[in-house]
């Protein structure tokens, strides 16, 4: 994944939150935002960066960056629908 | 004087009540200080049983008894709404214009469901999480003669995480045993990529929906419901058609925690993971369903949990730090299983170890049917 450069229109901290917790964040997000918006969801658990990547796909949304940052992983996902 | 206010008779406040007023029966008789709850209906509820009444003959009536009739005599009840957490007074204001003053605070106040969240819920799906809609779904079931049936989590999180997949198992079963197994599909939706939550009890349930011929759909979070069609829609775009649907509820936290600034719209209290205290106060405390915690919202979390909130404030109120094993909470929970058939298995986590359920036998199937059956007399007065 490269280096993002898309301008981030929210950020989800949902660190120290357990699976499926940022996921369900992340849904409240796309269900509360409008179509091209970009959500930065961050995430220490380890599930995280297998299980947003699944939904997002079956969804309809893009992945536009994952990123492993220090303790935690910074998924980025633009809203498609 | 050290006023404790708890609010909310379930099994959380209950115990915490019945627990501290043991704790501190020297301060109590010495006038120094009281253990006071305040409930809205002065009944405490088995909910547990709901499912049963849809699933297995359980009746309304068996599953409520008066509060006080389960609360020490050194408790004091006071059967009220409150209107508002005032934290700068350190009250509670009632809906009659009366206030309650506390030093220390228990919020028990647990979880409510939100069905009108999503349109049409109320005319088109079942549930089982009050006695009225249980019946309902317990008269549908009996109406049923063959068909769609759709089971799914229209919210998350939820009371009792197993129960829809329960529900599922059950009803297979009920409709094998009817003859109508042939002339019916069964589908399960998940509204993330597995059966279950937790990874353990996934890898438990999946095959036995497999073996059972119910279908699993993951990633189906429940947008909105068509009833000329007899369709559910999910967020991820798919549609599931029904001939009889049922479907968890949305649920959220106590309305008096939004409206007094302790917790966020979704209503649950941001909760300490060891010390059970809200919002990093030093005498406010939660339990139960009324976390944020990342754990079953379920009787079980709260029985747990209990322990903890009941030797803090019984420390603070001494003058001493919280002491034993009840010092702090380590997440434990435990609960039963149904996998229909008359079977069960047993899930007993806690924040570091996952459930290692044992494979499902008629043992912890009777273990549930007991417990439930004795829960009066062991839970809320803290003797298991």
């Amino acid at each position: 994944m490269q280096t993002v450069t898309t301008p981030i229109t929210r950020t989800v901290d949902a660190r120290g939150s357990y699976c499926p917790g940022p996921l369900m964040e992340l849904i409240r997000s796309i269900r509360e935002g409008q179509v091209g918006d970009v959500i930065a969801v961050q995430s220490s658990d380890a599930g995280s960066k297998l299980d947003i990547p699944k939904w997002v796909e079956k969804a309809g949304h893009r992945l536009v960056a994952l990123e492993t940052r220090e303790g935690y992983d910074e998924i980025i996902v633009e809203k498609l629908r | 004087m050290q006023r404790v206010v708890i609010l909310g008779g379930g099994v959380g406040g209950t115990l915490v009540a019945n627990l501290l007023v043991r704790k501190l029966r020297r301060q109590i008789d010495r006038h120094e200080a009281t253990v006071t709850i305040i409930d809205d209906t002065g009944e405490h509820v088995y909910q547990p049983g709901f499912m049963y009444i849809a699933m297995g003959g359980e009746r309304a009536e068996n599953l409520s008894r008066p509060e006080r009739s389960l609360l020490d005599t050194r408790v004091i009840l006071e059967v009220a709404r409150v209107s508002r957490i005032d934290e700068a007074e350190g009250r509670v204001e009632l809906e009659d214009g009366s206030h309650v003053g506390y030093d220390q605070l228990v919020i028990a106040t647990g979880s409510r469901i939100v069905p009108e969240e999503i349109e049409h819920f109320d005319t088109e799906a079942h549930h089982f999480y009050s006695p009225v809609a249980a019946l309902k779904l317990r008269e549908a079931l009996d109406a049923f003669t063959g068909g769609k049936v759709v089971i799914g989590i229209a919210g998350m999180p939820y009371k009792c995480p197993p129960a829809p997949l329960e529900v599922a198992f059950l009803i297979e079963s009920e409709l094998r045993e009817r003859g109508l197994r042939e002339k019916s599909e069964m589908h399960y939706c998940s509204p993330i990529g597995r059966a279950f939550t937790i990874e353990s009890v996934s890898e438990m349930a999946t095959p036995i929906l497999e073996d059972r011929g119910i279908q699993l759909h993951t990633f189906f979070n429940v947008e909105s419901i068509d009833p000329a069609r007899k369709v559910v829609e999910s967020l991820e775009g798919e549609e599931m058609p029904y001939d009889l649907l049922i479907l968890v509820p949305p649920h959220r936290g106590a309305k008096v925690v939004i409206d007094s600034g302790l917790a966020p719209a979704s209503g649950w209290l941001p909760t300490d993971h060891h010390t059970l205290q809200v919002g990093g106060r030093p005498n406010v405390y939660a339990l139960g369903d009324a976390t944020d915690l990342p754990l079953s919202k379920a009787g079980s979390t709260a029985h747990f949990e209990a322990p903890i909130v009941a030797e803090r404030i019984a420390a603070a109120v001494q003058g001493r730090e919280p002491e034993g094993k009840h010092a702090s909470y380590t997440g434990k929970v435990m609960c039963f299983f149904e996998v229909g058939d008359g079977k069960g298995t047993l899930l007993q986590f806690d924040y570091n170890n996952p459930p290692k359920p044992p494979t499902p036998n008629r043992f912890w199937h009777l273990g549930k049917i007991v417990f439930n059956k004795t829960y009066w007399h062991t839970v809320p007065r803290g003797r298991v």
